[in-house]
């Protein structure tokens, strides 16, 4: 029995099965990605115990808390799962403070204790100063903050994190990743993040397991399932390339190598390129693309109707293309080749 | 019983949206008679004789407490006939300038102890209407029936302790055939025709005789047929269904 | 901290708060004016008529009389005694039929309704058929402890509970419909039980909607007339409320009906305005 979690979680529904084994390590973080209908929600559901299991078994550090075969069935209020709802789901009645106190409130932690440990996570959170506020006098990303700090306040065995940034602004996210990133290195128990952003994944997680149709299709880090992707839904969402790199303008530097990039911007950014978006040719390229560089393939994977390259220095990427372009260019691993990508296609995010 | 209880009770409601306009053109005439709550019975039985002797008309009645049936009339309700259970009142309209011609009395009744069937609470006689311990009903002073009720109780020297003042007979005599009132005093001639309540007789040196008077409204567009129906409640045939319904006869 | 300032007005506005709703005209096109001046004349003229006709000058000495003080000193206690009740069995009906699901809900649902409907006095009657002395209930009821419900303030207070209740009924459960269910599943996450989520969660959040249903409820058994006549009877002191004392009072003392007709008409608009008021904002 691992000290984590351990869960194999098995329901039926109408013309719906889901059956995902899912075994998260003390102090890791795992995101799980899948596309609408996948089955994400009746996961957070399962594990908060919000739904019963018609089969398999959750086991929390140790603890079972839940195994339909033995009848053993702990309630949400005793499993200390600490849950951060998709829009946060503050209660609306209460301040930001009282929000966060209410988990300590609910396990009878007196009045004042309780607090003045919710004042201490709303300054971790940065909210002290809006402690008295009502929800609906917050932003999306300041109630998604409190709703991090009521949901650790209680030091669940473990967190579960349900689209976090679904609400959000793009100018919003950042600030609430680096802060999750924070607390989730902190964090000594399993995490489990729920979303649809690959990016928002690769940033915050150790671990990415893919779910579709009620099923685990694959599992790994990011380059592992980039080199090799399942489905044609975890070929799209981890192919995508991240640049990590410092903007100035409308200039991107990554290390050595410089992009152009559709918007200004200033400081540590992280951007995003689809592999399709870049194209490979023989010569240099002329016309329209502004980003163009030499490079040199370093592996091609084929996949039923793509073709997925590798590429190395300066700036190691995936593009995509098809079968026939790979024949027409005859590409082969060790081929000397530019490469080009239009600075519309590349997405910039504040990191 | 049961439906007189509720039919009686919605017409304390509804009276006063019923005050059925005259329609003097046409060759149906629609006679509208105000008439006191303890006439409902003998009225009904002089209304259907009326109509058969007069195939023209439709006598509409107003049956209610007395005194409310003043307001309407005070209030000019288009009423052709009136014949509430006290001169009194008869009096205060007439005083309004609101009777056509004079006033005749046409019936007496006197007052008497009603009890459930079985008579649950023992009573035998007025001092009764004092026992504690009894539910005990009457009709409020405002109506002739209330009035009447009090003068009977201060020549008897009691002193009643009732438990509500109902302001209808009919709603007060229901309350008793169905037994959650123990005794009620009402007119003579509702107990005989009362279902499930039973008459003991008030002493003559205490009980008080009413008269019912009967007059035609100046605000009338029908005069003549409002002055046949009167004749005819004067009428021999009208007497009889009076005498029939227990009524005294002038 | 600015974008964090401009995603709060971006949300205020997506709430609706009131800086941000648009403004409304003034005035509706005539073919919506013509009808609801009519429809708004045929509720303020009796209004008016009440006012114009009202004996102002000896207000004082008419409500100062006992019969008024009676029957206000008892509209004020059955009323109130007829609120309380009702929310305290009021709420669990709505919750029963809002959060079970069971067979017959739908035939409970409008036999709630159903004294809404009925006219007061058929209620009133039926109540008498129910629960008095020779009643289905009142007769074992009154074998067994001598309690008699008809002809006391007891039976007032049951008669305006009969017929106020449904509003509340309506009210809570219109409020525990739109509640979203997800506020009460994070407080169980949070480690609340059952009893801590009820109290610290679902009853705040469905707060406006259960003083709106006691205020609507305190209004209609304080008007309440039919089935307290019916079933209660009509005595000073015990069972006259103010309606029926008007009812009583207009064959006897215009004035003084006039008076006690005012009062009721004064509280009762007073706590409808104020009840309108607090729906306007929260919706």
């Amino acid at each position: 029995m691992r000290p984590g979690l351990d869960s194999r979680l098995m329901m039926r529904r109408e013309g719906f099965r889901l059956d995902v084994v899912l075994g998260i390590d003390p102090g890791q973080t795992v995101a799980l990605l899948g596309p609408n209908g996948a089955g994400k929600t009746t996961v957070v559901g399962a594990l908060s115990g919000l739904v019963p299991l018609d089969g398999g078994y959750i086991r929390l550090g140790g603890r079972i808390l839940e195994d339909p075969v033995t009848g053993t069935l702990v309630g949400p209020a005793e499993r200390r799962i600490g849950v951060m709802f998709q829009d946060g789901v503050l209660f609306p009645h209460l301040s930001a403070l009282e929000n966060v106190a209410f988990g300590l409130r609910s396990r009878r932690v007196p009045r004042r204790e309780a607090r003045r440990r919710a004042a201490g996570w709303l300054e971790a959170v940065g909210l002290d100063a809006l402690s008295g506020r009502r929800p609906d006098r917050l932003s999306g990303g300041q109630r998604q903050r409190v709703a991090l700090a009521r949901a650790l306040i209680t030091e669940p065995a473990m967190l579960l994190l349900d689209e976090p940034f679904s609400a959000l602004d793009v100018s919003s996210r950042a600030g609430l990743r680096r802060m999750l990133q924070d607390h989730l290195a902190d964090f000594e128990g399993p995490s489990l993040l729920i979303t649809h952003d690959p990016t928002e994944a690769f940033l915050l997680a150790d671990r990415l397991v893919v779910l579709e149709n009620g099923s685990v299709v694959q599992e790994g880090n990011a380059d592992q399932i980039r080199l090799r992707p399942a489905s044609p839904y975890a070929a799209d969402l981890a192919g995508v390339n991240l640049v990590v790199g410092t903007a100035s303008g409308r200039v991107l530097t990554v290390g050595n190598h410089r992009l152009v990039v559709p918007e200004a911007a200033s400081g540590r950014v992280i951007a995003t390129i689809h592999p399709r978006a870049i194209s490979i040719h023989l010569d240099r390229p002329g016309g329209s693309p502004r980003n163009s560089w030499p490079t040199r393939i370093e592996r091609i994977d084929h996949h039923a109707d793509r073709v997925r390259v590798q590429t190395g220095h300066p700036l190691p990427v995936t593009a995509e293309i098809t079968p026939d372009a790979q024949t027409g260019l005859n590409l082969a691993p060790g081929s000397e080749v530019w490469l080009s990508v239009k600075a519309t296609e590349i997405q910039v995010n504040a990191g | 019983m049961t439906r007189r209880l509720i039919a009686g009770s919605i017409a304390i409601l509804l009276v006063a949206s019923c005050g059925g306009a005259g329609a003097p053109d046409t060759d149906r005439v629609e006679l509208l008679v105000a008439a006191a709550a303890s006439l409902t019975d003998a009225f009904g039985d002089i209304e259907t004789a009326f109509e058969d002797a007069h195939p023209g008309v439709d006598v509409v009645l107003n049956l209610g407490g007395s005194s409310l049936l003043r307001e309407q009339i005070l209030a000019n309700a288009p009423v052709d006939a009136f014949a509430p259970a006290d001169v009194a009142i008869m009096e205060e309209v007439r005083a309004a300038g609101l009777v056509r011609g004079s006033a005749r009395v046409f019936a007496r009744n006197t007052m008497a102890i009603a009890v459930p069937a079985g008579n649950p609470g023992g009573v035998t006689g007025l001092d009764d209407l004092a026992r504690p311990e009894l539910l005990v009903g009457l009709c409020a002073e405002t109506v002739p029936c209330g009035r009447f009720t009090h003068q009977v109780l201060r020549r008897a020297g009691v002193t009643a302790q009732p438990d509500t003042e109902e302001p209808n007979v009919r709603a007060l005599l229901t309350k008793v055939e169905h037994g959650e009132l123990d005794t009620g005093i009402v007119y003579a001639t509702d107990v005989r025709e009362a279902g499930g309540a039973v008459a003991i007789a008030i002493p003559e040196e205490h009980n008080v005789t009413t008269d019912y008077p009967i007059a035609i409204m100046s605000g009338t567009s029908h005069p003549e047929t409002a002055a046949a129906f009167i004749a005819f409640v004067l009428s021999d045939e009208g007497r009889a269904l009076l005498n029939r319904h227990g009524f005294h006869l002038p | 901290m600015t974008e964090d300032q401009d995603s709060i007005r971006k949300a205020s506005r997506r709430s609706g708060g009131r800086s941000g709703t648009v403004r409304r005209p003034r005035r509706p096109p005539a073919f919506i004016a013509i009808p609801a001046t009519i429809g708004l004349a045929l509720f303020a003229l009796p209004v008016l008529g009440l006012l114009g006709r009202a004996p102002w000058r000896r207000l004082a000495t008419l409500l100062g009389s006992d019969l008024a003080l009676e029957a206000l000193r008892l509209s004020a206690i059955s009323s109130v005694s007829a609120a309380v009740i009702s929310l305290l069995l009021g709420v669990p009906v709505a919750w029963t039929l809002c959060r079970y699901d069971f067979p017959g809900r739908s035939l409970l649902r409008g036999l709630v309704l159903l004294p809404m409907v009925l006219p007061p006095v058929v209620g009133g009657a039926a109540l008498l058929f129910a629960l008095g002395r020779r009643g289905l209930v009142g007769s074992p009821l009154y074998e067994a402890t001598g309690l008699v419900l008809p002809f006391s303030t007891g039976g007032v207070i049951l008669a305006g509970v009969f017929v106020a209740m449904p509003l509340m009924v309506l009210t809570v459960e219109g409020g525990l419909r739109s509640l979203d269910h997800r506020f009460e599943r994070a407080a169980e996450t949070l480690g609340a039980g059952r009893w801590t989520v009820l109290r610290r969660v679902t009853i705040p959040m469905i707060a406006p909607s259960v003083v709106a249903g006691t205020a609507l409820t305190w209004a209609r058994a304080l008007g309440e007339f039919g089935a307290t006549l019916t079933f209660a009877g009509n005595l000073e002191g015990r069972t006259q409320t103010l309606p029926l004392a008007v009812f009583v009072a207009l064959e006897s003392d215009r004035d003084a009906a006039l008076a006690l007709s005012l009062v009721m008409v004064i509280v009762s608009l007073a706590v409808l305005v104020a009840l309108r008021d607090h729906w306007w904002r929260s919706r």
